[in-house]
């Protein structure tokens, strides 16, 4: 696990490198939600952010890569200012998917026929504001996920 | 390290699982596992308590609807209590309440499945 932490003016870079394997969720969860309260979200939105990073790197660490441990994950945060927003990117070099073909999946039919996949990307769009996906399998996989800081102060 | 733990009560012909820690892709396997046994023990009214799970993610959730159509076939159900706010936000965001019933306490839970009989 390698953390780095880059200060700026008007940016923070965060970085996590750190293996592909379910067991280092907790740490990745951690890490993004200390950042999270850090730069002021506020506890419930930093659980959101903590949930959609989540749910995309278990994504990664089931699909992309397949369950091969060995692998790394890239998650690297931007907090800028002061537009307040936090970027999480979140990079893998496995096997990517169609971009095309993700849709907000219908749940009442998910739920239905008791369907688990595509449960992951519904919650991240649902929890965060913007969504992301650039797909190149093999060289370079990555999901950006936005929160602004703004419409965090807004609501409360 | 143990982020995550089960505790079963049997009360009658109703398992309580009480459940605590962290549900995710990591720990899903422990939770399924659990309700495998129970299953295989053909207890199918379940109780799961969530008084002091701290987070789910939707591999936690798959879990639950890797099983209910199982237990609802053999005139069981899987009861979920003690929910927390950010716990029960999850299962709202995917249109749970509708599916599964959510209950405040074991109690009630219990109360519910003794009324079915």
């Amino acid at each position: 696990m390698k953390l780095a932490v880059k200060n700026q003016r008007t940016k923070k870079k965060f970085h996590l490198r750190i293996p592909s394997q379910t067991e280092y969720l907790e740490i990745i969860r951690e890490f993004v939600s200390r950042v999270a309260r850090k730069v002021g979200f506020k506890e419930d939105d930093a659980s959101k952010i903590e949930l959609a990073v989540d749910e995309a790197c278990t994504n990664v660490i089931e699909h992309a890569y397949g369950g091969d441990g060995k692998k790394m994950i890239d998650i690297a945060i931007q907090v800028d200012y002061p537009g307040q927003k936090m970027s999480i990117i979140i990079t893998d070099q496995g096997r990517g998917f169609d971009p095309s073909k993700l849709r907000a999946p219908d749940m009442k039919k998910y739920l239905q026929e008791m369907r688990v996949g595509g449960l992951g990307v519904y919650l991240m769009q649902s929890l965060m504001d913007e969504i992301n996906f650039e797909v190149k399998p093999g060289p370079k996989n990555q999901v950006k996920l936005v929160k602004y800081l703004m419409n965090n102060q807004r609501q409360k | 390290m143990n982020g995550f733990e089960v505790m079963r009560v049997d009360n009658g012909e109703v398992s309580v699982l009480r459940i605590k820690g962290f549900l995710d892709a990591h720990t899903a396997s422990d939770l399924e596992r659990e309700i495998q046994r129970l299953l295989d023990q053909k207890r199918f009214k379940i109780v799961v308590n969530f008084r002091e799970l701290n987070y789910i993610s939707s591999a936690g959730l798959g879990v639950f609807m890797g099983f209910i159509e199982e237990v609802r076939g053999n005139k069981g159900d899987i009861k979920l209590t003690n929910m927390t706010p950010k716990i029960f936000r999850v299962f709202d965001l995917l249109g749970f309440p509708t599916l599964y019933e959510i209950r405040d306490d074991e109690q009630q839970a219990l109360q519910s499945f003794n009324n079915q009989k």
